[in-house]
């Protein structure tokens, strides 16, 4: 399933390099210690502006999902219904990632069970962590 | 002129444990105006945008019975798009520019609202002394006028919100259809790499709800016929106006899906319209031509989700706060509701609302089994009596001026029987991040 290409911007290149060498980094806040994403400028905990990235686990929950039947992204259109979970790290729960989750059905998505990060290519050759559920 | 250019985050009253307002029964709504509503414009001027907010600022004006000349007070929001937008690069069209003296903006009434480009083209308004940028929604403007007029910048002031939609779907194209994204947009809630629409968050979350509590989305077809029922009784709304159609359950339950378990049907519709309000102080409503309607608080959220989407867990906490700060304000309880008209715009977020409210004693995971009571306008528990979004097409508003009216006394067919029309409570959109007002017949 294609996704849209990447161009990485000032705040989120970290994320997608490291992405590229199969590692899922986090926005952490050096001020209150505290993880972020999406990354953004400023800490949403302590107002802070000093981060550094941190490596996760790669291992994860989902907590939810919905399935898309009529997107509004032209490039995924040809590929409805799919899911989108709502994916929460093992490492802070607070965090979120979202998942097409590659190898589940449509509908069929085991929520409250454990998924595991891989990288897949995005248009552009951009990799971006994607989630499986762990057998 | 003060000029305002964006809502003072500190007039928000969005915290516990502020007292009741210090305006409380000193601010009333009296006139209210909508225009003619539409599924599309049509590229006649005398429609677009900027024309059919002057049309419901007027209507305003006149349900009130205020002169133009002592208005002195203007909040709107100046964002009036439905998702899709002018096309980058397309000229404004000429009628545009014959009928209509311009601004510095030459979007200005076609696919947005200024004060400037308004007050060029009502010269009547000659008595203006505030005016305020109050972006989002209705809700928010509404707030931020209430607030204004409490603090005595403004004595009789104008609200403005309206809608333009033009041709395709809502938020199709663009971005969207690029083969890149930046790498921020990428990863964000509403445009990102995994296509989601609109309503994905919403859906995400009710499905959830579902899970926890054992309840289906067919469970919501109560509310959804109690919904379009009501707005089939609402005059000024676009299925009232153009499509009179009954939603029936079967038909609501074989709509197909946008993001399942969110439909057709769970997504309102997005149209032109436009929709005003007057406020003015309790002092001088003895003189005006409607029944004041006093408003008693006002209330907002400004919690962010921890992470990309708000979980369930969030927003019903959030809605919990609200309903707190709501109460508290008003100096009520929730058994002096008479009814209430929170946000529907997606319908499947309606509960979040309802029960953060504890509305007729409803608790978390209730609601569903709520609607499948009697929550009509004839019954003691009326549920969205405006029939909102839902009944009505997008707007935002509707929920605000079914309160007025049913309080005034003047909703028509849409008058609640059931129990008598003395507090109602409005506001949205998102649980997370809107905006509350709560409405009297009486100031105390």
């Amino acid at each position: 399933m294609p996704k849209q290409g990447v161009i990485p911007d000032d705040l989120t290149a970290p994320f997608w390099a490291a992405a590229n060498e199969h590692r899922l980094v986090i926005q952490h806040c050096t001020s209150c210690d505290r993880l972020q994403h999406p990354p953004a400028d400023k800490c949403a905990g302590c107002s802070g502006l000093e981060f550094d990235w941190q490596e996760m686990s790669g291992r994860g929950y989902i907590y939810s999902y919905g399935v898309v039947h009529d997107g509004p992204v032209r490039m995924l259109q040809e590929d409805q219904p799919f899911n989108v979970a709502i994916i929460t790290l093992d490492d802070d729960p607070d965090i979120q990632m979202l998942s097409h989750l590659p190898g589940t059905p449509p509908g069929e998505v085991p929520v409250k069970t454990s998924v595991r990060v891989i990288f897949e290519d995005t248009a552009n050759g951009q990799k971006v962590p994607e989630w499986r559920v762990v057998e | 002129m003060k000029y305002v250019e964006a809502v003072p985050e500190d007039i928000f009253r969005s915290e516990e444990g502020l007292g009741v307002w210090e305006h409380r029964g000193k601010v009333v709504a009296i006139g209210i105006g909508h225009a003619p509503t539409a599924r599309r414009w049509d590229n006649n001027p005398e429609t677009c945008v900027g024309a059919i907010s002057i049309y419901a600022l007027r209507q305003a004006m006149v349900d009130a019975g205020v002169d133009p000349s002592h208005v002195d007070g203007l909040v709107i929001d100046p964002v009036t798009s439905t998702g899709a937008d002018w096309p980058r690069g397309k000229p404004i069209p000429q009628v545009m520019l014959d009928r209509w003296e311009a601004s510095d903006d030459p979007l200005d009434g076609l696919t947005k609202n200024s004060i400037c480009w308004l007050l060029k083209n009502m010269p009547e308004l000659t008595g203006i002394k505030f005016a305020m940028n109050a972006s989002n929604c209705m809700s928010r403007a509404l707030v931020a006028a209430a607030q204004a007029v409490g603090e005595g910048e403004t004595h009789t002031c104008l609200v403005l919100k309206a809608w333009n939609n033009f041709e395709g779907r809502y938020y199709h194209g663009g971005a969207n259809d690029d083969g890149s994204l930046p790498g921020s947009a990428a990863l964000a809630a509403l445009t990102n790499l995994w296509g989601t629409p609109a309503c994905y968050a919403t859906a995400m979350q009710f499905n959830e709800y579902c899970r926890k509590y054992g309840k289906s989305h067919a469970m919501m077809a109560p509310f959804m016929e109690n919904s379009r029922r009501n707005g089939l009784l609402f005059p000024e709304g676009y299925w009232a106006q153009h499509r009179p159609e009954e939603l029936r359950t079967e038909d609501y339950l074989a709509a197909p899906w946008i993001a399942e378990p969110a439909n057709l049907f769970d997504n309102d519709l997005p149209i032109m319209c436009s929709g005003a309000y007057l406020l003015t102080t309790s002092e001088r409503a003895p003189h005006l031509a409607q029944p004041p309607v006093y408003i008693l608080n006002h209330a907002s959220s400004r919690t962010l989700a921890r992470s990309i989407m708000p979980t369930l867990e969030e927003v019903e906490a959030d809605t919990a706060r609200t309903g707190r700060k709501i109460y508290e304000g008003a100096g009520i309880t929730a058994e002096q509701l008479s009814f209430e008209n929170m946000y529907d715009g997606f319908s499947l977020f309606h509960q979040f609302h309802l029960e953060g409210l504890g509305f007729r004693g409803v608790g978390f995971g209730e609601a569903l089994d709520f609607y499948q009571t009697d929550i009509s306008i004839q019954g003691p528990n009326p549920v969205s009596p405006s029939g909102g979004n839902i009944g009505s097409g997008r707007s935002r508003f509707w929920m605000h001026t079914d309160c007025i009216q049913q309080i005034q006394g003047r909703a028509g067919a849409r008058q609640i029987t059931g129990i008598p029309a003395e507090v109602g409570v409005s506001g949205g959109p998102m649980p997370l991040g809107g905006n509350f007002t709560v409405w009297g017949e009486a100031p105390d």
